[in-house]
């Protein structure tokens, strides 16, 4: 939904030869953001302003055992309903001046109001709830732990697509990293060897991938989507006959135990978010940051993103393009393979049946809301693991909407984040073409 | 450093694209290789450069003789190229593009930009380069891009640089300033390879020529001979180089677009208000340097391209109706590239011949083909335009560059035509084809159709039209008559109106 409009630009009549002349640009206006806006306000009228039930919402920060206390914060549900309503019309308002002005809605103003709108909704939900308080740090925390292996799936989705290989296997690797894990966990009783384990089977996933879409010039999406049913399959058979016979012996992975770190892990909030984690916890920052630096201020990194772009141009410069591409899957592989791993190794008890639930995809999203940065993935990826937590959190709560309908939400949030507010990203030139020497 | 080539050979399966061909290049010269699209010229630079290995043959630098592995290896050598299709990522700054592969680091693998931009600036200052190492290479002119080309074989070292094509997507201004420095690396001690079929050009740049036919050397020459003389060797016998066509029959304007502007997603207007009109029996030629809106100038008025504005044929308005209304309405049109959008490669001759009009008879009902009439319809087709094929149930990709053409525009050129357009009717056509199908459209203005011809190639241009307009930045700088001269168009091609600007507008270092 776009509309356009001349600006008068300049005088534009005298175009020298030599340096590259300013071609005329018109303003293209994207109207779907502020639309999004007004309708997600009419929302909040009708929902959080008028609709509001219960008495007030009660978020705890800290824990009696916390050293330093912060106060509960006490929220009335409809003082709170009407402000934030107020709020959100105020933006719309000013989000409709700004595409009238400049074509887009500048990206804060959409954060802005995203946040008012998750805080409007938490606390018609929580005021309306049997329980009317939630721990607010709690809730975050969770969502961080929701994140990791979303996190590593992404950083694996963005690996592989920055060397231009398509990979849509992130779900196939994560469960293939996550039974892996918990075989070689429980038959060893070592989690090291778990770890291990899950790393060599997401790469082996990514082996495959890396065989028939460099070597033998599949279509990748279509490779990607294959091995993800394969491993479904597998992972399932396996379960129902082998794990389920002797569950003691195969599917009782020993976990990776919390390490906190002293004195950090005792500042209020972001303490026992950040400082109290197991050791994936921790590596999975050092990957993010590893795969940022890496990739932008590194040589390895420039012929990377090289590859993907213009593999017959990094060719000519003596790259050589395939082994760049292999290395690069299979290295995405192996992440994804510990993302896997950390389902069974710290987050269930024991394997189950399709445990990873979709969420490769939703790392898929997340590499394309990153806009293929690791960094941009993973604060996309946290996003995403919020939205599952809340679900889980308002479930506990007993909330007026059907569970069903909270199911829905991480999911709910994916379609609108890709599809209303990241608008057209663009990605690797050459990410899903193969590269074919004449 | 002296380099050569002794009986190359390459071989595709059965196709010899290269036959034995012994070629040497010096320090200090440069060394012309002529030859129509498909003799073989960029085949044998790319088995030079370690993008091919040689079927039989050898290289030879300094008298040692060498074997290329891959490009890495070549550059080594001290060998630099300037691709066709530049080899340069769009997203990718100037300095990052020139460190790519020879990158200079710190500890732990960090990219050390600084030094790979003073030797950009060192480079660019000796040569008046005039090229900024943080720009984006996407945002670039081609001109410049080229420039960034040549840096990154300089940077490397190159006592060798092969050019392929160079000129091809270039300005004649910027075509002259490519030429001066080309004089400049020779007179510095580089040994240059010009791979190009512009004659003109050749002759002005060249110490020695070697003419390429169909794979082999078919000649050498001094850039002394004479034009004529190198084109006959080039084709293979004698070619007539200016043909003089008939002065037209002008009828009614029938043809005129109005105002129109087209715009990309991103807003830039690609088509900027754009206004001119074509009389019957009248061949409206455009001129300007690729990507100057020329495209989506004849999308929009195909229907292919969203536009405003008006375009009126036969006093009927053609903006907004469908590509299929549009043909119907009487336009035939070539597309540009005919691989992609002029034929369906792996579709028979026959079938392709019938693309515009399948679903009415003889060819169809619109229900179901009548393959029987569809051979006839294609039989006769192939006969008049004289289509070099072993039948019309072969799939059309196996065909020749020049009869792949003809098939497009004996389908394009039906009877009772209101309008002809084509782009780059003879792009990659061998020259007895492009006499063939100039031949064809000028007899098909002469019937009487308004014709418009989209056209890169100056020399085409002049051939075919009656009036020239240029476009630039997606505007029309200027209409201006068929026997404009070629300095004047140049300028009008670099967003200079010689009408407009009272300046002195001698370009400089004409050429011959």
């Amino acid at each position: 939904m776009s509309t356009t409009v001349t600006v008068p630009s300049g005088s534009g009549a005298s175009p020298a030869a030599g340096p590259a002349p300013q071609p005329q640009r018109e303003i293209v206006r994207h109207w779907a953001t502020p639309i999004t806006f007004a309708v997600l306000t009419v929302i909040s009228l009708l929902v959080f302003a008028l609709g509001a039930s219960g008495e007030s919402a009660t978020f705890r920060i800290s824990t009696e055992a916390d050293a330093v206390q912060i106060p509960d914060i006490v929220a009335p549900t409809v003082p709170v309903g009407w402000i934030i309503t107020l709020l959100l019309a105020a933006l719309t308002v000013w989000g409709l001046l700004s595409v009238r002005r400049r074509g887009t809605v500048p990206g804060w103003g959409s954060a802005a109001f995203a946040v008012l709108f998750v805080a409007g909704f938490l606390v018609w939900v929580v005021g309306a709830a049997d329980t009317t308080t939630v721990f607010l740090t709690g809730l975050i925390a969770g969502a961080f732990v929701l994140a990791v292996p979303l996190i590593f799936g992404s950083m694996a989705g963005v690996l592989s697509e920055r060397a231009g290989v398509v990979n849509i296997a992130i779900e196939g690797q994560l469960l293939a990293g996550a039974f892996t894990a918990a075989v070689t966990g429980s038959v060893t009783g070592s989690v090291w060897a778990g770890l291990l384990a899950a790393v060599v089977a997401g790469a082996l996933v990514s082996a495959l991938l890396a065989v028939f879409s460099i070597r033998y010039l599949v279509n990748q999406v279509i490779v990607g989507v294959v091995l993800n049913v394969l491993v479904a399959g597998l992972t399932s058979f396996l379960f129902s006959t082998l794990l389920s016979s002797d569950s003691a012996r195969f599917n009782s992975p020993p976990h990776f135990e919390s390490i906190r770190i002293p004195v950090l892990a005792d500042i209020p909030v972001i303490g026992p978010i950040l400082f109290d984690q197991t050791v994936l916890g921790y590596g999975m920052y050092l990957i993010v940051a590893a795969l940022y630096v890496g990739l932008f201020r590194t040589r390895w990194g420039l012929r990377v993103r090289a590859v993907g772009e213009h593999p017959k141009a990094a060719d000519t410069v003596g790259i050589n393009v395939l082994r760049t591409r292999y290395v690069n899957v299979l290295l995405a592989g192996a992440i994804a393979g510990m993302g896997g791993a950390f389902f069974t190794l710290v987050n269930s008890s024991s394997f189950s049946k399709e445990m990873t639930a979709g969420q490769g995809f939703i790392a898929l999203a997340a590499v394309i809301f990153g806009r293929w940065n690791p960094i941009g993935a993973f604060f996309a990826a946290l996003l995403f693991g919020f939205a599952t937590n809340m679900q889980y959190v308002l479930a506990i709560l007993g909330t007026p909407v059907p569970s069903q309908f909270m199911a829905m939400l991480p999911y709910l949030v994916t379609i609108l984040v890709v599809a209303g507010l990241v608008g057209r990203s663009r990605g690797p030139a050459a990410a899903g073409t193969p590269y074919v020497k004449e | 450093m002296k380099l050569e080539l002794r009986g190359i050979t390459k071989k595709f399966g059965a196709f010899t694209a290269n036959d034995s061909i012994d070629l040497t290049v010096e320090s200090g010269q440069v060394h012309s290789l002529l030859g129509e699209n498909g003799a073989g010229k960029s085949t044998l630079m790319n088995v030079l450069f370690g993008l091919y290995e040689p079927t039989a043959g050898e290289i030879r630098v300094d008298g040692t003789p060498v074997r290329f592995g891959g490009p890495g290896e070549a550059m080594a050598a001290g060998i630099g190229m300037v691709h066709q299709h530049f080899m340069l990522i769009p997203v990718f700054t100037v300095a990052e593009n020139v460190a790519l592969g020879d990158e200079h680091t710190r500890a732990g693998g960090i990219l050390d930009l600084e030094t790979t931009r003073r030797r950009i600036r060192e480079i660019s200052d000796r040569f008046g380069f005039h090229v900024d190492p943080d720009a984006l290479v996407e945002d670039l002119p081609v001109g410049v891009q080229q420039r960034v080309e040549i840096i990154k074989a300089l940077v490397r070292d190159a006592r060798v640089l092969i050019l392929d094509e160079p000129t091809a997507v270039l300005t004649p201004q910027e075509t002259d300033e490519l030429l001066d420095i080309i004089r400049q690396l020779r007179d510095s001690g580089t040994a240059i390879v010009f791979i190009s079929h512009k004659l003109r050009e050749v002759k002005a740049i060249s110490t020695q020529i070697t003419v390429l036919r169909r794979g082999r050397v078919v000649g050498t020459a001094d850039p002394g001979a004479d034009q004529s003389e190198l084109a006959a060797l080039m084709v293979g016998r004698d070619v007539v180089l200016n043909r003089a066509k008939s002065a037209p029959t002008l009828g009614e304007e029938t043809f005129t677009v109005s105002n129109l502007t087209v715009l990309s997603p991103d807003g830039v207007r690609l088509v900027d208000d754009v206004s001119f009109g074509i009389r019957q029996g009248e061949v409206l030629a455009v001129a300007g340097v690729q990507g100057n809106g020329q495209t989506e100038l004849t999308e929009a008025i195909m229907g292919l391209h969203k536009a405003q504005g008006s375009i009126r044929l036969d006093g009927e308005e053609l903006l907004g109706r469908t590509t299929r209304q549009v043909i119907r309405a009487g336009v035939g049109y070539v597309p540009e590239d005919r691989s992609t959008d002029g034929l369906v490669g792996p579709f028979t001759v026959a079938e392709n011949l019938v693309l515009n009009r399948y679903d009415r008879p003889p060819a169809g009902n619109g229900l179901q083909l009548d393959p029987k009439a569809i051979r006839r319809l294609a039989q006769k087709r192939v006969q008049e335009f004289d289509i070099r094929t072993q039948g019309v149930d072969l799939p059309v990709g196996t065909l020749s560059g020049g009869n792949q053409q003809k098939v497009v525009m004996a389908r394009e050129l039906v009877d009772d035509l209101k309008l002809f357009i084509a782009s780059q009717p003879t792009r990659g056509v061998d020259v007895g084809s492009i006499e063939f199908l100039h031949e064809r459209i000028i007899r098909e203005r002469d019937s009487g159709t308004p014709v418009m011809i989209v056209s890169t190639e100056l020399d085409e241009v002049l051939d075919l039209a009656d009036r020239i307009a240029v476009m630039y930045h997606g505007r029309i700088i200027g209409i201006v008559p068929g026997n404009t001269s070629r300095d004047d168009l140049g300028l009008m091609m670099a967003g200079i109106d010689p009408a407009a600007s009272p300046q002195d507008t001698t370009p400089k270092g004409a050429t011959a």
